[in-house]
């Protein structure tokens, strides 16, 4: 029913064994109004919808943000969006370096990120790469702290469809809970918009019903915030359970006007469709300050129904450890030492 | 979509922001101010009169008031600098004592934003960020200006007029104060400035920067009081220009009044800017410079984009956002940080705009009105946008000076630019399209004094702003700005 041009270089046959979904795959997702529906229907149509986007202006864009960091957060509210922050991050590793040791040891600061205080939320999930993802599951089981895990030749995207699937699939069986992909930016800029859909789909069936999907957009990569709506609407379209900014390794990643561009495509997705998709910010936010500044954003932009770990994660390392720092100067009065804080 | 069947509630649906109010102590609030005069602060010979806090109703401060003798102690004063020190003296002299005000301006900068907001009303946010900034941007981009006459195109040695008379009004009472001063003193006049009498503060502030900054008596004089002292002055022998800001109303008797005289005048008065949207439009930005567009300073903006036009197949859409973005706009106490809009500058003028927007709902139009809730006391408006009107309507025909947007459709280019010329006024417009050629014609078409691109509200001294029709005429900023204070010698 899909008719994409095949990418260059690759064996057109090679999507056979892995056929495009269809609505076949369950639960069922509500049905898409007729306009979004059609979208899809080739590529000469999916470019015409992309392009009939509404642009981003970014003189305008980053007024925006640049008032939106002039919220001052104090007191009580600044402790609930610590506490709130905290719940949402999204605890990464992704070294090559990384072993089993080192995941253990991050999975336990998820779990008691300041074991002095027991008040202290939880973070969201540990992210991965797939072959640690089992010793992250191991670490985490009954916890209710997901595991997430990067897949499909993370994180430059530049292999074929089989081995990224191959790729997600190791991860989901070894237990992940999330996974998160990688968009093909190099068909993205040549203007292969299908193919990006397509693999967004193909990756979206391997985990349907098994795992959310969280779609990288890697942003940096992108350069232009038209590009990066455009981009935001192939995965909103794809299935994409979670909008995200970056893979960490491209700068820029997060900022605060890119991430308004991702706010802003799923509040219209949720106004056309009734359908509410997650977001995720990754890389660049390594202060509360900033975190919290996010979550202004997620307030005044998308609204209140997304400050919630469900709806909003930070992918980040060393934010979680800033954020103690800060509650604890909260709930104290003053700062501590940072070297009373667990490097992982 | 979501594969998980179960999804948690928001845990912090909640989330508020705390109350996070600048000192009021940081603005130094004296019981009692008097009038600058030669050099010094000296009792006016009127009746106190008081001024008070819009976001409180309370009284904050009373000011000593000029009598029309006073306003013949100031001219007198001005004249006297004038002829014997500041007229004479160079212009990198005069440079200087310019670039020492901005930089007393900067240095004072926390304390005038927290009294620029209790004595009009607009949020902290706003004085802080744009009026005190730019206030002192305008002293330092005039410095420049002060020893480079001879490049302005008008001769080698361009004069002074002579003696200014200035009248402002309460809506950015120490931005207009530099609007005005600053290019006047940089061509080598000297001021006898009014401000207005709910907003008298900032003005008398800035006179103790300028006589810190050590700039020499009577150079800039400040005299304090109502329409009548501003009638006195606008009209006074002694003056050889005259600048006003302010209602067409008052622009239009003071033009009478001067007709024949010889005085030079610029007049800046109201205006009924339309911001006009195509349906190529980067919406979400539109969205963003329609609200900053007449939610800025509660809309008491003589350059507001207080009509709406935009192309009927994306009205709907727009409106749907602009609503949804409207409402998350937070009114309230002007001190808190996180304050979008604040009060209104007075009860008269509060009960203008309610009788306004009263009248269009009896017209027949829908009023939307934000439901953030407003302060019990003080004097606020909720933001409001009234649709279903008809160009003939007086919400459409009349300038409100408030947080009251209309919003008309159009259907082609030509039908925008009648519509959105189908005013007396002509002082601002905003264009917003991602077609550069369009946005280029409709500028030449639009009958107004300035044109925002994808934009709205942004100033820069360099830039000159000024009006059309009965918006005025004369220009302030930039080259054209500097011109209105001096005789062409070429």
């Amino acid at each position: 029913m899909t008719t994409y041009a095949a990418p260059p270089g690759q064996a057109s046959g090679s999507t056979s064994s892995d056929p495009v979904p269809t609505a076949t795959a369950t639960p069922a997702p509500p049905a898409l109004p007729a306009h979004l529906a059609g979208a899809t229907a080739d590529e000469a149509t999916l470019r015409r919808f992309l392009s009939g986007l509404p642009a981003v202006d970014p003189v305008g864009l980053e007024q925006r943000s640049a008032t939106l960091a002039t919220r001052s957060i104090k007191k009580a509210s600044k402790l609930a969006a610590i506490d709130l922050a905290i719940s949402m991050v999204d605890l990464t590793t992704l070294e090559g370096a990384d072993t089993p040791g080192k995941v253990r040891n991050l999975s336990r600061k998820a779990l008691a990120p300041d074991p002095g205080r027991p008040g202290t939320p939880r973070v969201a999930a540990v992210c991965v790469y797939p072959d640690r993802v089992a010793t992250a599951a191991d670490a985490l089981a009954g916890s209710g702290v997901k595991v997430a895990s990067v897949a499909t030749a993370f994180p430059s995207g530049r292999s074929s469809l089989e081995v990224k699937l191959a790729d997600t699939r190791l991860a989901i069986e070894s237990g992940a809970d999330e996974i998160d992909m990688v968009i093909d930016r190099g068909a993205f800029l040549a203007g292969q918009y299908g193919l990006v859909l397509e693999q967004i789909r193909a990756v979206k069936a391997e985990c349907e019903g098994r795992a959310r999907l969280k779609v990288i957009l890697e942003t940096g990569e992108l350069a232009t915030y038209d590009n990066v709506r455009r981009a935001c609407w192939i995965a909103l379209l794809g299935g994409g359970d979670f909008l995200k900014t970056s893979t960490g390794k491209v700068n820029p990643a997060a900022t605060l006007p890119i991430v308004q561009v991702l706010l802003q495509a799923v509040r219209d997705w949720r106004d056309q469709t009734g359908q509410q998709v997650a977001v995720k910010p990754a890389g660049g936010i390594r202060t509360t300050k900033d975190a919290v500044r996010h979550l202004v954003a997620v307030n005044e932009v998308a609204g209140p129904e997304w400050l919630d770990p469900h709806w909003f994660r930070f992918g980040a390392s060393s934010l979680l450890d800033d954020l103690v720092l800060q509650r604890r100067a909260q709930l104290d009065g003053h700062y501590a030492d940072p070297d009373t804080v667990a490097l992982d | 979509m979501t594969t998980q069947t179960t999804e948690p509630a928001p845990l912090s649906a909640g989330w508020t922001y705390a109350p996070a109010p600048e000192s009021a102590a940081i603005a130094d609030v004296k019981d009692r101010y008097l009038p600058f005069v030669d050099g010094a602060f000296v009792e006016g010979r009127g009746d106190d009169f008081a001024t008070y806090n819009p976001g409180t109703a309370e009284t904050l401060a009373t000011v000593s008031q000029s009598t029309t003798d006073d306003v013949d102690t100031a001219v007198a004063a001005a004249r006297r600098a004038h002829d014997e020190v500041w007229g004479p003296m160079s212009g990198a002299e005069r440079g200087r004592y310019l670039f020492r005000i901005a930089r007393g301006l900067a240095e004072r900068a926390r304390e005038l934003a927290v009294l620029e907001c209790l004595d009009n009303g607009k949020p902290i946010r706003e004085t802080r960020d744009f009026d005190v900034p730019t206030a002192a941007q305008h002293f330092f981009y005039h410095a420049g200006w002060a020893d480079k006459l001879q490049h302005l195109g008008l001769g080698q040695a361009p004069r002074p007029l002579g003696v200014a008379a200035q009248v402002i009004p309460w809506n950015f009472p120490l931005l207009m104060a530099a609007w005005k001063i600053a290019p006047a003193l940089a061509a080598g006049n000297t001021v006898v400035i009014k401000p207005a009498e709910t907003t008298p503060l900032s003005v008398l502030v800035l006179a103790e920067v300028m006589a810190d900054a050590g700039l020499p008596p009577g150079v800039v004089n400040v005299v304090t009081g109502a329409g009548d002292i501003g009638s006195a002055l606008v009209n006074h022998a002694g003056v050889d220009k005259v600048a006003f800001t302010g209602s067409t109303a008052v622009g239009r008797e003071i033009q009478r009044s001067l007709a024949g005289t010889g005085r030079r005048l610029t007049l800046e008065l109201g205006g009924k800017g339309a911001n006009i949207v195509f349906d190529d439009a980067a919406l979400d930005q539109a969205v963003e410079g329609i609200v900053n567009g007449i939610f800025f300073n509660a809309g008491q903006v003589c350059c507001a984009g207080s009509r709406l036009l935009v192309q009927e197949p994306v009205a709907e859409e727009l409106l749907a956002k602009l609503e949804a973005r409207a409402q998350t706009l937070r009114i309230g106490d002007p001190l808190d940080k996180n304050t979008d809009v604040g009060a209104i500058n007075s009860p008269t003028q509060k009960a203008k705009i309610d009788e306004l927007v009263g009248s269009g709902a009896a017209e027949g139009a829908q009023v939307w009105r934000s439901s953030c809730p407003v302060p019990e006391r003080g004097w606020y408006v909720a933001p409001t946008i009234i649709t279903g009107t008809a160009g003939s309507m007086r919400v459409v025909r009349e300038e409100i000076f408030g947080p009251v947007l209309t919003v008309e459709t159009f259907r082609t280019p030509d039908e925008a630019v009648a519509k959105a010329n189908n005013t007396p006024y002509g002082l601002s417009a905003g264009v917003w399209t991602e077609k550069g050629s369009r946005a280029m014609a409709m500028a030449g078409a639009l009958k107004v004094g300035v044109v925002w691109d994808n934009t709205f509200n942004r100033f820069d001294p360099a830039a000159s702003f000024g009006g059309y029709g009965e918006s005025g005429f004369g220009r302030e900023g930039g080259r054209a700005g500097m011109a209105a204070y001096l005789e062409d010698a070429s």
